[in-house]
């Protein structure tokens, strides 16, 4: 019985996982006919980017003096607060960064997105652009995974460079430590490597969580409750796809 | 293409007059059989009226028509196209040359009815602004809405979201309009301008149509032919004047309004006593 349950289970998900494949494939297929309407991508990208950089910026000032206490009070049991800096800066820009703005940005732009696509599927907007033989896949879809592609890791950077300075504001304001070794140490620790971690694990999760926004949407059962469930799921695979991709791109760049 | 004043009203359509052929189609949703053998022929410059009870798939016709589904069995013809056949591209082809307006009027809920009827022209076309311009406020004056031009479509009722889409629909200057269910909902005033708008399109400027209606007073007023659906087949058809007069007693009960007859009110169900008195759902 489990077992029957079980494999219904995994096909399921295997059917759902090429049936995501595909649409990525037609996706990407309209994505340079999209940029024949460049105001489209420029609007999604103020869409994903601007009205989730309030929340992102306020999370990467907590998350940052989160870091720069309990940083200060890990070096400081083996005597380096000076490598605060470098600390900070290191775990930021490879993981905090890219990880939670696309946790936030699951919850803030991508259910916003799935909402927005599943309600004009419910109220038959993209039928009726089907109807008048432009392509929602185009017109819809492609602007709105472009802007989160390009929003994410742009929100990532902003996260990241308010999270040093909210780690320097504990760690060098309120515990003292020495700012020139907290900013020199930071510069001599850093490496193009570490930024470039960040810049694809961003890039990456940006694909992952606007492809699964989009698709669920797009094939949102065009009700209400369809609507809503739909958004519930664009969180949780987002976030589990994030965390999971995480870990394999930190074990590529190791 | 070919000259519209050829349709001769009584002769059987030549081939090359039929815009829409539905021919012996058959489609099922969930194994439960929706259509079982349905022919229609839609000819050029005329305004064929589908009517028939909710749920006989009048909706679900269009969606045919439109190539929103594929028939289980049997062709759907377009403009002489089998749709069945066509590839993407070839089938927006077809839809360039058709307009629909919807039940529900689908206007795009981020654009202004200015912008909802100007969106077929901006993509399709890169004609200057003020050409635009004069093009959306002619149309819109033509359903009474140019003062409305600046709101967006949450602002709308019902009713003038219907005759904005009628805006958008013909903004295109389609060969072939279909119409779903447009006239429910109007009040008499929005009704006769929708009426007069359809028998105008066709006669001024011979655009084919299609409308899918339960009206039959307001469709026998303007329809040249008539196609009764019902339980999955057409059961009459003939311009609406043939379908009042005649002796099928389907016709006459859909005509006149009855529950009881041959056309089902009921969607299929077990037996109603059966259910009431049992404790258990029936099949
Ligand atoms: N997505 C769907 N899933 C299951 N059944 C459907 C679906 N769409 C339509 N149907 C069924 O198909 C039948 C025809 O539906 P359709 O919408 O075409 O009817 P209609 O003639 O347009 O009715 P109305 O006059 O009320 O608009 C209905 O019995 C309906 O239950
Ligand atoms: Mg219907």
């Amino acid at each position: 019985m489990s077992n029957g349950n079980h494999r219904v289970f995994l096909l399921e998900g295997v059917r759902k996982m090429g049936a995501s494949a595909i649409f990525l494939m037609q996706l990407l297929a309209q994505i340079i006919p999209a940029f024949a309407r460049p105001r489209l991508i420029v609007a999604q990208i103020y869409n994903s980017g601007a009205r989730s950089l309030i929340i992102i910026m306020l999370a990467g000032l907590f998350v940052g003096m989160v870091l720069g206490l309990q940083g200060y009070e890990l070096l400081r049991r083996f005597g380096s607060e000076e490598a605060l800096g470098s600390a900070a800066a290191i775990g930021l820009l490879k993981e905090l960064g890219p990880v939670v703005t696309a946790l936030l940005f699951a919850g803030r732009a991508g259910t916003a997105l799935t909402s927005e696509i599943g309600l004009m599927r419910a109220t038959d907007q993209l039928v009726a652009m089907e109807i008048m033989a432009v392509d929602p896949l185009r017109y819809v879809a492609a602007p709105r995974f472009i802007g989160g592609v390009v929003a994410m890791p742009l929100l990532a950077g902003i996260f990241s460079l308010i999270g040093l300075f909210g780690a320097q504001l504990v760690g060098v304001q309120f515990m003292g430590v020495d700012k020139g070794a907290f900013w020199s140490q930071m510069q001599g620790a850093v490496g193009n490597r570490d930024i470039t971690e960040g810049i694809v694990k961003s890039l990456v999760f940006g694909v992952a969580c606007s492809l699964i926004a989009v698709n669920e949407g797009y094939h949102a059962e065009p009700t209400a409750a369809g609507v809503g469930l739909a958004t519930t799921r664009t969180v949780v695979a987002s976030s589990v796809l994030t965390l999971l991709l995480d870990y394999v791109l930190t074990a590529a760049f190791l | 293409m070919i000259n519209p004043e050829s349709a001769q009203p009584t002769s059987p359509a030549p081939a090359e007059d039929v815009v829409v052929a539905v021919r012996d189609v058959h489609y099922a949703v969930d194994g439960r059989p929706i259509f079982k053998g349905v022919d229609i022929n839609v000819r050029r410059g005329r305004i064929t009226a589908i009517m028939g009870p909710s749920g006989t798939g009048k909706t679900t016709l269009l969606k045919l028509i439109t190539a929103q589904i594929q028939a289980d069995r049997g062709q759907v013809l377009v403009f002489g196209q089998d749709l069945a056949k066509l590839g993407v591209s070839e089938t927006y082809a077809v839809r360039k040359r058709m307009g629909m307006l919807f039940q529900n009027g689908a206007l795009l809920t981020d654009l202004s009815v200015f912008e909802n009827v100007a969106f077929p022209v901006r993509e399709h076309t890169d004609l200057p602004e003020p050409l635009i311009r004069m093009l959306v406020l002619t149309k819109l004056e033509a359903v009474g809405l140019r003062g409305a031009a600046e709101l967006m479509p949450a602002e709308l009722s019902g009713g003038m979201a219907r005759r904005v889409a009628l805006a958008r629909a013909v903004v295109m200057d389609p060969e072939l309009l279909i119409y779903d269910e447009p006239f429910v909902g109007l009040d008499p005033i929005s009704l006769g301008v929708i009426l007069r708008l359809i028998k105008q399109m066709n006669v001024a400027l011979g655009i084919t149509s299609i409308v899918v209606s339960h009206d039959v007073k307001e469709l026998a007023s303007i329809a040249d032919d008539s196609y009764l659906l019902s339980d999955g087949r057409v059961a009459a058809a003939g311009s609406p004047q043939e379908l009042m007069k005649s002796h099928s007693e389907a016709v006459r009960q859909f005509m006149t309004g009855g529950a009881d007859g041959p056309v089902r009110f009921h969607y299929p169900a077990c037996d109603y006593t059966t259910q009431l008195l049992s404790a258990e759902d029936c099949e």
